[in-house]
């Protein structure tokens, strides 16, 4: 092992090419040993070829765009929804003993569930159109904004809070202008634990309960048995998801700034 | 409740009485009112006959503890082979600036792709069986414990590190004494999300198609639309993820005995 030394920029750069370079190097080696039928591993610049086919050609309905405007309209829904109702719930919490008193025994009580295994009640309750795979998402991207905001409230320093009760500031002013600001790293940090845990709980949604979007598409590939669709669709889902962090660390910037 | 109660025994009052109210009116908006259509959400008397019918006669292939013990057994799979791989392939991307940019272009790539998007490629290389089932759980769980790992050791105060180096310490012993105590913290924190991520894809897998597991239960009993079953289902699962996090937690106070005062031998 070497030792724990900085690695100058070139050497980093060597390094990175040599890893990457590694990596679709075994990919290739593997496809062309065919240490597996083509059929189930295609090489990575088949996998692009069909990632480019399917903005075309459509696959199980849609044509990959399609797909993924289902999926994040889904997405922006369920996320939406969790951070609205998680976020004001946590810092309310953060303010009021006895909610926190209150809700905390029941959000004990559901957090260990896994939120896929809501699927069926979602079905059963919302349908498989945009209902069900919403209140997935939402289960899933909610713990965390709770928490985060919860937390970033709790960790306030108390003298605000007397210096604003001193002042005369009503409960409501004190949340929006003492405690929303205060908590807002704690509350990007959740959004973005929330984010990713959401767009989880869609894939899982929509390989099971849905009848479009990109989890839909890579099932429907599986049932085929076509390896190419189904890696197309994992490389698009990854992206997206991606953009998705991207995204709200730019939020992150902008709200710091409000700060 | 006496007025000198301590924050905590009001806690707990508060929480108890919650449980009841929520009960109460679980039962009054279904059995009692009729509110809410048992077709939709079952009644408490429905959930117990449910359980029992499960746990005694059987239910979708297997009976309540052959579902849970399969489970169980394919999470403590997957999870032990993620977490053998991933704790020391994070010390040694923590330790080792070189490993770190080999290996982190392919960690880079994989990582973006949540764990439940491997499913339906575990399904055609592997089939429904068990063995896709712990590939996906081995996915999950691998990429938590290799950050968290890899965080800890990245965390370790160079100077530590430094005069570890000059007493000469190396290999074995660098690993041993100096690396894993200084990154336990975070390489726990690690395995608890490992552990929840695992649990999120058994609980998938198995729903998109199994024999037995309490996910197979979930799906039947959907296709049954047998509200009461889901709902043992689920609290099934509550319970399996709350159990084997408990037990994670008394893990971690055997290997970290300092945390709780004790002073390391």
């Amino acid at each position: 092992m070497s030792r724990n030394e900085a690695l100058t920029r070139s050497e980093t750069i060597r390094y990175t090419a040599i890893g990457t370079a590694a990596f679709f190097g075994l990919w290739y080696a593997a496809a062309v040993l065919q240490l597996a039928p083509p059929k189930f591993l295609p090489m990575p610049h088949q996998v692009l070829a069909t990632l480019l086919r399917l903005c075309q050609e459509p696959f199980a309905g849609h044509t990959l765009p399609q797909h993924m405007l289902s999926s994040i309209g889904r997405y922006a829904m369920g996320f939406g929804l969790a951070a609205a109702v998680g976020v004001p719930l946590g810092l309310l919490m953060g303010r009021f003993r006895l909610l926190d008193d209150i809700v905390s025994p029941l959000f004990d009580g559901i957090r260990f569930i896994a939120p896929v295994a809501w699927v069926p009640f979602a079905a059963l309750w919302f349908g498989t159109g945009i209902g069900g795979p919403t209140l997935i998402i939402f289960v899933g991207a909610f713990p965390p904004c709770l928490i985060n905001a919860y937390r970033g409230a709790r960790a306030v320093d108390i003298r605000f809070l007397e210096a604003a009760s001193m002042l005369g500031i009503g409960s409501y002013k004190t949340i929006t202008e003492v405690l929303f600001p205060a908590a807002i790293p704690s509350i990007i940090a959740g959004l973005r634990i929330g984010a990713g845990l959401g767009w989880l709980s869609l894939v899982g949604a929509e390989l099971i309960v849905a009848s479009s979007g990109m989890g839909y598409m890579i099932v429907k590939g599986q049932s085929a048995v076509a390896t190419d669709i189904v890696m197309a669709g994992m490389v698009a889902i990854g992206a997206v998801g991606v953009v998705i962090d991207i995204l709200i660390r730019k939020l992150e910037a902008r709200l710091l700034k409000y700060r | 409740m006496s007025k000198k109660s301590s924050p905590d025994q009001r806690r707990t009052a508060i929480g108890l009485v919650t449980l009841v109210v929520v009960l109460l009116l679980w039962y009054v908006a279904t059995t009692a009112t009729g509110l809410i259509n048992p077709v939709r959400f079952p009644q408490p008397s429905e959930w117990l006959n449910s359980l029992r019918t499960i746990a005694l006669d059987g239910y979708g292939n297997g009976k309540l503890h052959q579902h849970v013990l399969h489970s169980l057994k394919l999470v403590a799979m997957g999870f032990s082979v993620a977490v053998a791989v991933g704790i020391p392939l994070g010390i040694l991307m923590g330790y080792s600036r070189k490993a770190e940019a080999l290996i982190n272009p392919a960690f880079l790539l994989l990582r973006p792709i949540p764990p439940l998007a491997w499913i339906p490629l575990a399904i055609v290389w592997l089939g429904l069986e068990d063995a896709s089932k712990i590939l996906v759980i081995f996915v999950a769980a691998f990429v938590p414990s290799v950050i968290n790992s890899y965080t800890g050791v990245r965390n370790i105060e160079t100077p530590v590190i430094e005069a570890a180096n000059m007493l000469g310490i190396k290999g074995w012993k660098m690993l041993m004494e100096v690396l894993v105590p200084g990154s336990m913290s975070m390489i726990f924190t690690g395995l608890r999300l490992s552990l929840q991520a695992s649990w999120t894809t058994l609980v998938a897998a198995e729903l998109i198609g199994a024999l037995y597991g309490l996910g197979s239960i979930l799906n039947q009993a959907a296709q049954d639309i047998y509200p009461a079953m889901i709902l043992v289902a689920m609290a099934c699962v509550g319970v399996c993820g709350a159990a084997t996090t408990w037990l994670l937690g008394l893990l971690e106070a055997r290997a970290m005995p300092w945390r709780v005062g004790r002073v390391a031998a």
